[in-house]
């Protein structure tokens, strides 16, 4: 019953997954970042254990630049997702087709 | 054995949590099931001995990343039923699956061909905190400052973004309310 690298590398990949799918799969803008943040926190998951399983410290550093990435993504994104909101008082993927603005 | 038991638990919770904020209809349960993710995500940073990342996860992620979602779904109304995209199921879920070996394959490639040694290897005695200060400090200083830069760049925009008439000034404009009663003050 030894957790070993392996064990959290699969768990990594399959949160990676569930996020993808729901990537390619909403519609509404808002659940898409969400599904953004489950991609970027599964990464963070397996950057943990294999820091953890080398005895090397690289794998949290970045760990903690992918957080202040998702950080300002999420930032920047809500900001361009107002503005859109302003405009056009929808956030559907659909209509993002053109880029006439 | 407790460690075992520990990260089946939470590898089952995470799962459930993120698995209902993929196929959820109802975008508050969508919000409420990704911050317990979140939580849960950090669970597995304390197993794995890396403390200071897993209050970081719980700060950054449960504190300001779900304020800013919970504000923009107030802001964008979304309490109604989300339409989904019809899309082909099957090509959906052969590209995710695609894309999953794909990332264990990045992942496990080097493992499998080359021992790695450790480039900063952890020293004895020193607390996971004391230890994250001493590499994030010396080692990766410049990439630390330039991830400040970025969250700067980043509050910037989002405060240009959000904000409306940024090209007139607020401070500057006559009808100000404080110089009326200054001179009420006066006179």
């Amino acid at each position: 019953m030894e957790i070993g690298l392996n064990h959290y590398l699969v768990l990594s990949t399959i949160l990676f997954a569930i996020g993808l799918i729901g990537v390619l799969k909403r519609k509404n803008l808002l659940l898409l970042f969400f599904a953004t943040e489950i991609l970027l926190n599964s990464v963070n998951v397996a950057f943990a254990a294999i820091s953890h399983y080398h005895g090397d410290l690289t794998g949290q550093m970045f760990a903690f630049f992918v957080i202040a990435i998702a950080a300002s993504e999420v930032a920047v994104g809500l900001g361009l997702l107002i503005v859109w909101h302003k405009r056009h008082s929808n956030i559907d993927l659909d209509q993002m087709s053109s880029m006439k603005g | 054995m407790f460690e075992a038991i520990a990260f089946y638990l939470f590898a089952f919770l995470t799962i459930t949590m993120f698995y209902i904020t993929v196929t959820t209809s109802q975008a508050l349960h969508a919000l409420t099931a990704l911050a317990a993710g979140m939580i849960f995500i950090s669970a597995f940073f304390f197993i794995l001995g890396a403390d200071f990342l897993g209050a970081v996860q719980i700060v950054v992620y449960s504190g300001a990343v779900m304020a800013l979602y919970a504000f923009g779904m107030m802001f964008f109304d979304t309490t109604r039923e989300l339409k989904e995209k019809q899309g082909n199921k099957y090509i959906i879920f052969g590209l995710s699956v695609l894309a999953a070996v794909l990332v264990v394959l990045i992942f496990a490639a080097p493992m499998v061909s080359d021992n790695i040694t450790a480039l900063y290897p952890m020293t004895e005695g020193v607390g996971n905190t004391q230890e994250v200060g001493m590499v994030l400090f010396t080692k990766y200083l410049v990439p630390f400052e330039v991830a400040a830069i970025m969250l700067l760049v980043a509050m910037i925009s989002g405060i240009v973004l959000a904000s409306k008439q940024m090209d007139v000034s607020q401070t500057l404009s006559k009808d100000e309310p404080i110089q009326e009663s200054k001179k009420g003050v006066t006179s």
